[in-house]
């Protein structure tokens, strides 16, 4: 199947035009020696129907099954209208917004993304998106570095691993050195004076890892004390709905994941990462900038602002070298939340109950939770033999959460499992009855 | 057009809320919790309208041609998106065992195969979620790599005409950047290069073709060069369109090198992404490529960690798995003989439109083209300039091409049809571009004030800068 179309006479017509004799005269400039003979190494091209078989026959062997994992990625319900709306050609076919009189409509969603961000987080100033929480976060701590000129971060063990390992390798490619600070029955206490000491900043995760809620306001404290900034990392932004916005408890930047609004959760990508600030660092930000403006005829309008922060003006001097980011998920994002507006404190409080439900009847049957913090959808239960009943459990259907024991040996048979709205009353029994069943 | 907040007034969520009767949960201490919450109150309908109204305010592929060059605007087949839309594939948690994900993990190791048949290179790592963040990786790996053999090299070179990400990744992996400069025909300045290239230097990064749409005739010497002294040569694949079953990167001696699937892989741009920017390398650098590696073994595949010379997670998860699994579907669809054609076609679409611009339109630099040529304001009547003509090409139904790059041709106009664009198409887009250039010569206060029809004039950048207003405020 080919996308492109012209008869033979229309070739001969554009040929003659440009005056050569064959396509192949185009190419003359790449040398001979370096130009393909023969046809590529790839599959028989294949019809729209065979294609089709094909892909449904590869999603068949995955297993979405119900779902208790969370972990930095959230199945919830998506409202009907998001995907409606959203997979209007007109915003997806469309270009980054540089042409900001062809682009209202883009420029527009992204502004109201910034805007939910901003009340959400409780902070000044949100970007465009970012690739992901992880990404974000090794963003927000490369623009901390940039502005104190300090060059160690000092990160809480309770952070997401994942992003620990991205962080990592960010860290590494600019020399920043990662001091941990250390938590304790799955929170994170008063970080030890030395690893704070000269840090740029304090990364701390809240609800953290293992779905435990953080003292926001204690640690940003403890970072302003030690003259660091306070980051903030949330993944799963619907605990915002019950949570104090971050930056009404200290937080200098607050960063993470916001696929869990309006993005499914597609096997990890696309993701959303989200990155809000205190004004200060308006200039300082990686990343899209929308901002109002006005027309030739005085009329309302919303343009990129703040370019000369991007690589494709300032180039080696850019605050990051981001250009794509996650344009059409912020989009779906800030339809979600316009579906869900204040009813995301209703949602959230949903989610907590249902996750108390949860956690309540895996105790009445002996799994006892791990930690005794307050949690928002996520917590961590002891199922001995957990690796063995998980496996039984996934053949029943379900994606049984995720196992702690895989990142953390002191905590093996330990299972992070979240619950959402996606997961009601009945499946949470459901899934409860059926730990029993397989760990006996 | 107002944002949705000032639609607010229903007095409840427009969420399709369950009612379902739960017990009271653990209490969470008062001093962790908001006071409630202030977004938006709006019914579905007044929504629906909403997001409608902003769509018909955008431009898309499916509206009208891109010019865009280095965007590689072609269509985004709907097939990709109806397959990207299986639950199957959508709904799977990316935590979710080996043993349920084995359809998405043999769509990752299946792309990477289908680009390594493309470009020569050994294996693809699809974590980058964008071009940039490929090149960011890229130069980790030239990092990680002198990192190993003991040497320090501090240097990237690039040429002058170089898209602004690749001066910016090299940065943000604490490397200096020096430009090289291109000679007046458009190819890398040899003698220059030579002059340059030490133990000091890591690595060039090369566009191929360049970002002037022309291939670089010195590109297999300056690959030569570079590893005579032990330096790497990565190319900027954001053209790759122009070499699709024409000739491999690989063959032309680049080392590693980024695809954009959003670019050449038909995946659509989403008005600013997702897209999706694999990292490809050749046998020497395979060690180094982030993890996970997607491995195929007897009981299927798996997601690898055990990589000790890698430079680690660049992802949370596996990058942008949905755009990926589009490009999958393309390039099945495709085959060795549509990948051929999208090339030539490409090519040969550029070069035909050239030929209908050049009589009225300055070509700073006069050579064949590939997918992409770039022309200028140069000897504009009127005091048109580039800006100008961008904006006045929007009131003919096209957006813009790119405007103002690459920077070593002042105001620039960068323009790329693309191969899934029509003859009747070009010609009436060269139509356009000409009826402007009579417009300059008689009524250039037309084009200065442009654009006329779209659903907002011209915009005043300049305020939105001195004066930034970020968010909505009641």
């Amino acid at each position: 199947m080919k996308y492109t179309c012209g008869a033979d006479a229309d070739r001969a017509a554009m040929l003659a035009s440009i005056g050569v004799r064959s396509v192949d005269e185009l190419f003359a400039g790449i040398p001979k020696d370096f130009r393909l003979k023969g046809g590529l190494d790839l599959p028989e091209a294949l019809s729209e129907i065979e294609v089709m078989r094909r892909m449904e026959e590869l999603a068949g062997k995955n297993r979405p099954g119900r779902c208790f994992a969370g972990a930095g990625s959230y199945v919830h319900y998506l409202p009907a209208a998001v995907d409606a709306l959203a997979s209007r050609s007109e915003f997806y076919t469309a270009y980054t917004p540089y042409q900001a009189e062809v682009s209202q409509g883009t420029l527009t969603a992204i502004f109201e993304f910034q805007t939910f961000i901003c009340r959400l987080t409780g902070m000044d100033v949100a970007n465009a998106s970012m690739y992901d929480g992880a990404t974000a976060l090794a963003e927000s701590v490369l623009m901390s570095v940039g502005v104190s000129g300090k060059k160690t971060v000092a990160v809480a063990d309770t952070l997401h691993p994942h992003y620990r390992r991205v962080l990592e390798t960010y860290c590494w490619a600019n020399d920043v050195e990662i001091r941990t600070a250390h938590g304790e029955a799955g929170v994170m206490m008063t970080p030890a004076a030395d690893a704070l000491d000269g840090a740029s900043a304090l990364i701390i995760q809240s609800p953290n890892f293992f779905g435990c809620v953080e003292d926001v306001s204690a640690l940003s404290s403890a970072a302003h004390a030690a003259g660091a900034h306070s980051i903030v990392v949330v993944t799963e932004p619907h605990s915002l709905g019950l949570l104090a916005p971050p930056g009404k408890s200290g937080a200098d930047i607050v960063c993470g994941e916001a696929q869990s609004f309006g993005n499914p959760v597609g096997f990890g990508g696309p993701a959303l990462g989200m990155l809000a600030a205190g004004a200060g660092f308006m200039r300082r930000m990686p990343g899209r900038l929308v901002g109002r403006t006005v027309d030739s005829a005085g009329k309302e309008a919303y343009a990129l602002t703040l370019q000369t922060r991007e690589q494709h003006i300032r180039r080696e001097r850019a605050t990051s070298n981001i250009c794509t980011n996650q344009g059409l998920c912020a989009l779906r994002a800030a339809i979600y939340l316009s579906v869900l507006g204040n009813g995301i404190r209703k949602l959230a409080i949903l989610n907590h109950k249902l996750a108390a439900r949860c956690k309540k009847s895996l105790s009445s049957k002996g799994f006892r939770p791990v930690f005794e913090r307050p949690y928002f959808n996520e917590f961590a239960v002891k199922i001995p033999g957990a690796p063995a009943v998980m496996k039984r459990l996934e053949e029943e259907g379900y994606v049984p959460g995720v196992h702690l024991g895989d990142y953390y040996e002191e905590y093996e048979d330990c299972v992070l499992i979240c619950c959402t709205e996606m997961t009601g009353p009945d499946d949470m029994d459901g899934f409860a009855e059926a730990v029993a069943r397989f760990a006996k | 057009m107002p944002v949705i907040f000032e639609k607010s007034g229903c007095g409840r969520s427009a969420y399709p809320m369950p009612e379902w009767k739960l017990d009271d949960a653990d209490p969470i201490p008062p001093e962790l919790l908001n006071d409630g919450v202030d977004l938006v109150e709006a019914g579905e309908l007044d929504i629906v309208r909403h997001y409608t109204a902003l769509s018909r305010m955008n431009f898309g592929v499916d509206t009208g041609m891109y010019p865009l060059g280095s965007c590689t605007m072609k269509y985004n087949p709907k097939i990709n998106e109806r397959v990207a839309a299986l639950p199957g594939f959508t709904g799977l948690h990316p935590l979710a065992s080996r043993g349920l994900s084995q359809g998405a993990l043999e769509v990752l190791h299946g792309l990477s195969g289908l680009l390594c048949a493309i470009t020569g290179m050994r294996r693809f790592s699809l974590a980058p979620a964008a071009g940039a963040h490929g090149e960011l990786a890229g130069v980790m790996v030239i990092k990680k790599y002198f990192e190993k053999r003991g040497e320090r090299r501090g240097v990237i070179l690039i040429p002058d005409s170089a898209h602004g990400t690749n001066p910016a990744s090299v940065a943000m992996c604490g490397f200096e950047t020096r430009e090289v400069p291109s000679t007046s025909e458009g190819d890398v300045d040899m003698e220059k290069l030579r002059s340059i290239v030490d133990q000091n230097v890591a690595a060039m990064m090369l566009t191929s073709p360049n970002t002037l749409g022309l291939f670089d005739r010195n590109t297999p010497a300056i690959a030569n060069l570079l590893h005579d002294k032990g330096a790497l040569f990565y190319c900027d694949g954001a053209n790759l369109n122009a070499l699709l079953g024409v000739v491999r990167v690989r063959d032309l001696g680049f080392d590693l090198m980024h695809i954009n699937l959003h670019k050449t892989f038909s995946t659509p741009h989403g008005g600013g992404g997702p897209g999706s920017g694999p990292l490809g390398v050749c046998d020497e650098l395979e060690p180094y490529l982030p993890v996970p590696v997607v491995l195929k073994g007897k009981d299927g595949f798996h997601l690898e960690y055990d990589r000790p010379d890698s430079i680690g997670r660049i992802h949370s998860f596996y990058g942008n798995f949905l755009v990926a699994l589009r490009a999958f579907v393309y390039i099945s669809m495709l085959g060795s003989e549509g990948i051929r054609d999208a090339g030539e076609t490409a090519v040969l679409n550029a070069n035909y439109l050239l030929s209908l611009l050049r009589k009225d339109y300055n070509l700073p630099v006069d050579r064949a083209c590939m997918h992409e040529f770039v022309l200028n304001d140069k000897n504009m009547p009127g005091g048109v300039t580039t800006n100008d003509i961008a904006k006045r090409i929007l009131d003919f139904g096209y957006h813009a091409p790119t405007v103002y790059f690459p920077l070593l041709i002042p105001g620039a106009i960068m323009i790329e049809p693309t191969e899934t664009e029509t003859r009747e198409t070009l010609e009436a887009f060269a139509e356009a571009m000409i009826a402007i250039k009579r417009e300059a010569e008689t009524s250039p206060e037309t084009v200065k004030t442009a654009p006329h029809t779209t659903p907002v004039g011209r915009v005043d950048a300049v305020l939105a800068a001195r004066k930034p207003v970020l968010k909505w405020e009641p």
